[in-house]
């Protein structure tokens, strides 16, 4: 049976599963029709023009995993931010593991989708954001139609959260292959702060397709910062579907980094409903081997005044294909707009290939706009340079990259999640320098 | 050329919105109303063509029948009723002339207004010239002189009576009959248009030019270019446009095929100055043009356009660097004012090693347009060393109006270097008040920066053509000055 029909048949046994007498479940219901009119992306859609999705589909995926899987802290402790404090929230195929997490509901939630969308508590956050600024694409609606567990995290006006949450997705491999979908909600309140590390791990190389949809909420004064580390099983595909909503003078900055799994799509759109809003989004792509990492990004500049920043480095080996997908939008109203887009790669294999696609639609005239895309290679005299001062070409081949994709470095303000980015940089380039040199 | 000052522009500032408006009175044939088979056949009898000519038209009819109009492009409009159109449009037959004196007086008037004299002050341009009205070749001149070396320039309905090998060789070959929704159409109707051969190693004496202009309502017209340049060779050719104001959207959708031998050169220059339409964007040309050049090894081909005219464009002269070391340019600057709406740009297909390609797009926007630029830059797997340089910049002048970028870049060749840029600004306020301090009036000081804004453009135009592009863009933003 293709996926799709499976997924719409299994509509009713999923409906046995939840609460079906709510507001919510409208929605679902709604969503599901959507889905059921789109189908899948395929390749003619000019959204998914370089990324197919065909192979990842074809898998049998267990939509409902039935057994309750448990891991030990010990073996997953390296795909944790470890060495720091943080709050947890662990799923593991998609059901919550209290063991592994540590939540909180002191002054602010940090806790689960499942248990928000219906103790009566959390019905007045859940009306007024629940699936608001979540598109209706074909992708977005089939997570919405079977939403049901994901985190949920709810800050109250002038809270400044002492330590990052992590939001970890394990996928233990007990079936042949999994489909996830995780559903997170996001609400930061006025002039609250906060910092999130979201993260999606397979520990076995069974086939795992993960379609999470995140809906993140800034108000007024907000500042958040969201840290997206994409390191999985080759055997894994993501589709990250992350809408962002901004009010006056908030800040978001979103950093993905894409060093592993099959194929990523990251879905990253922002829409600024204020003045003075800073959009940031930063990427780090280092793949090989098939794999494919394609970065689609939307920013709406609505309201004037704003500004966003973007700035995505690639560097793609063996036969790995890099996308890169970005849309400014700048309507009429926002004049005095600064949004600026970059966008560098570099192909180390002559089998890699990259399709870019940086993209600007401009209706105000008062607007400082810029994009700028590169393919080319690392500089050959500074290359020469270190190796006449007795640095390795691998070392100073890796040094340069590392130099190259810095400039995203810069900007992740954990310290923590920082080396664990440069170590895992090394790592990837095959050498084992400590870059902090 | 006659110096050019300030106070004929100021002049011409204040005529009239679109000067080449008028309607010309010939006596002229045209078919009725709509397009089947038979249209398709009796436009080939019509031209006394030959059996494999009239076969190529009627595949490509049967391809076209079964395409359907593209919808990708970011422009907006009502489509074109294909039944609705007359497919062939002739100034009366006429017997063959041999001096400019015999030809009627009212289309030489007509010429004289377009600003083409085809006689003495053309001669010291030198610039020989092939007049193209409603879809038929007219005039040709300095025929003569091109044939001492051997250059052949004709309307491509001679051609094809008196070379046919060479049209049958190339034609349809850059731009095939099933490439795209208007180029079958093209294939399938085109009426007249011009051929061109420049025979190895002949460096054209002079600039060839093609004018082109819709005359008869109804009516739309399909002209067919093929540039061939042998071994070594050099072109220049120019290409102009108008078409008289009338309520109706005509049609205008031409194919230009370029192909560059081996150490050959093209310059193709276009001043695409269509009826845009009125104020309320109502009427107005629309131009769905596909221009396309293929470079053998060590050959250039350099577009430049001028776009200042029509409703709807959508049109990207591309280049397929098909040999090695080949070069590729594309200069180009779209006006858009009022509702006219523009969706242009180009592609540049590497595929030989060494092959470079430099794009320079300038959009200015003004009034309630659109202007899009969507360019391909592809590096193919075997292209070693490939190298292209982007650079869009649009201007917005008003909040009207929109500037959007579609640029798609697939590179498949770790030896490329491609560079993409992008930007979007409004004219200075500091640009503006720099200019009014020292005397300059805001009207004024606004051609004096759009022109520096399209300066790397217009240089690149033969001059002829300069001034005159130089002079459309200032009354193309005449008014939009808020």
């Amino acid at each position: 049976m293709e996926l799709k029909d499976k997924l719409v048949s299994s509509y009713v046994a999923f409906e046995n599963r939840v609460e079906t007498d709510s507001e919510v479940h409208e929605i679902r219901s709604k969503a599901l029709q959507n889905f059921e009119a789109l189908g899948f992306p395929t390749k003619k859609l000019e959204a998914w023009k370089y990324t197919s999705l065909n192979a990842v589909l074809k898998q049998d995926y267990s939509l409902f995993p039935n057994k309750e899987n448990n891991i030990q802290l010990a073996d997953v402790k390296k795909y944790f931010i470890h060495d720091i404090d943080a709050y947890k929230l662990v799923f593991i195929d998609g059901k919550y593991s209290s063991f592994l997490s540590e939540t909180t509901h002191d002054t602010f939630d940090v806790c689960l989708m499942s248990s928000a969308l219906v103790k009566p508590k959390y019905k007045a956050v859940i009306e007024n954001y629940f699936d608001k600024i979540a598109t209706k694409d074909n992708l977005t609606s089939l997570n919405t139609a079977f939403a049901s567990e994901g985190a949920y995290i709810h800050i109250p006006k002038n809270v400044e959260v002492e330590k990052p949450i992590q939001i970890i997705n394990f996928t233990t491999g007990s079936e042949a292959a999994t489909l996830l979908q995780p559903r997170n909600l996001i609400v930061v309140e006025q002039n609250a702060h906060v910092q999130i590390i979201e993260r999606n791990q397979s520990l076995t190389s069974n086939p795992v397709l993960t379609n999470s949809v995140t809906e993140v909420f800034a108000a007024k004064d907000a500042t958040v910062d969201i840290y997206k580390i994409q390191n999985d099983d080759e055997n894994a595909s993501l589709v990250d579907n992350s809408y962002i909503e901004q009010k006056s003078k908030s800040i978001v900055s979103v950093h993905t980094f894409s060093f592993g799994g099959n194929i990523t799509r990251n879905n990253l759109n922002f829409f600024q409903r204020g003045e003075h809003i800073d959009s940031i989004l930063k990427g780090i792509t280092i793949i090989e081997g098939k794999q494919h990492v394609d970065h689609h990004t939307l920013v709406h500049h609505i309201a004037p005044n704003c500004e966003s920043h973007q700035d995505y480095k690639g560097i793609f080996d063996e036969r790995a294909t890099g996308v890169f997908n970005g849309k400014v939008i700048v309507e009429k109203e926002a004049q005095k707009t600064n949004a600026y887009q970059k966008n560098n790669n570099i192909l180390v294999s002559d089998k890699a290939t990259i399709n870019a696609k940086p993209q600007l639609e401009i209706f105000a005239d008062d607007v400082k706009c810029s994009h700028g895309c590169t393919i080319g290679q690392l500089d050959e005299d500074a290359l020469f340079y270190m190796q006449q001062r007795g640095i390795p070409k691998k070392e100073g081949k890796a040094l340069l990259m590392y130099a190259f994709a810095n400039t995203v470095l810069e900007s992740v303000k954990i310290p923590e999640v920082k080396q664990r980015i440069t170590k895992l940089i090394a790592k990837k380039l095959g050498v084992d320098i400590g870059f902090d040199l | 050329m006659s110096k050019y000052t300030e106070e004929q522009l100021e002049q011409e500032l204040k005529t009239q919105e679109y000067k080449y408006g008028f309607y010309t009175d010939i006596e002229s044939e045209t078919f009725a109303k709509g397009l089947n088979e038979e249209v398709v056949i009796a436009i080939s009898k019509k031209k006394n063509e030959p059996q494999w000519m009239t076969d190529w038209r009627l595949e490509a009819f049967r391809v076209w029948k079964k395409m359907e109009e593209p919808e990708w492009a970011n422009v907006q409009y009502e489509k074109p009723k294909f039944q609705d159109i007359a497919y062939y449009s002739a100034p009366k037959e006429k017997p063959k002339l041999n001096s400019l004196d015999e030809v009627d007086p009212e289309l030489l008037d007509t010429f004289k207004r377009l600003g083409i004299s085809l006689d003495e002050q053309k001669k010291l341009a030198n610039v020989a010239v092939d007049i193209v009205m409603d879809s038929v070749s007219v005039a040709t001149t300095f025929k003569k002189t091109l044939g001492e070396k051997g250059i052949i320039f004709m309307p491509i309905s001679e051609a094809i009576q008196e070379h046919p090998e060479l049209v049958r060789k190339y034609l349809g070959t850059v731009v095939p009959t099933t490439d795209n929704f208007y180029a079958a159409l093209n294939s399938a109707v085109f009426s007249d248009g011009s051929f061109c051969y420049i025979p190895k190693g002949v460096r054209c004496p002079m600039e060839l030019s093609t004018y082109f202009r819709i005359n008869e309502g109804g009516t739309g017209q399909f002209e067919r270019t093929l540039v061939v340049a042998d071994k070594g060779s050099y072109v220049s050719y120019l290409e102009g446009c108008t078409a008289p104001s009338r309520d109706e959207n005509q049609l205008h959708a031409a194919v230009v095929e370029l192909i560059a031998m081996d150490d050959a050169e093209i310059k193709y220059s276009t001043v695409q100055n269509w009826y845009p339409g009125n104020k309320e964007g109502k009427g107005g040309v629309y131009n769905f043009v596909t221009k396309r050049g293929l470079c053998e090894n060590n050959a250039k081909i350099s577009w430049t356009q001028v776009e200042t005219g029509s409703a709807v464009t959508w049109k990207y002269p591309s280049c397929i660097l098909k040999g090695n070391n080949s070069v590729g340019e594309f200069y180009s600057i779209a006006v858009t004012n009022n509702y006219q709406q523009a969706d242009t740009g180009t592609k540049m297909i590497h595929l030989g090693k060494n092959t470079k390609s430099t794009i320079i797009s300038k959009g200015i926007s003004a009034g309630s347009s659109q202007n899009s630029y969507r360019g391909l830059v592809q590096i193919g797997a075997r292209a070693e060393n490939a190298r292209n340089f982007s650079q869009c910049d649009s201007l917005l002048m008003g909040n009207l109006c929109g500037a959007h970028t579609f640029p798609y870049i697939e590179v498949k060749n770790k030896t490329a270097q491609v560079e993409h840029e992008a930007t979007t600004s409004k004219i200075g306020e500091e640009q503006l008040f720099y200019c009014n301090q020292r005397g300059i009036d805001t009207e004024k000081a606004i051609a004096l920066i759009v022109n520096g804004f399209s300066k790397e453009v217009l240089n690149k135009l033969p001059m002829e053509f300069a001034v005159e592009a130089q002079k459309l863009l200032e009354i193309s933003l005449e008014g939009s000055v808020g």
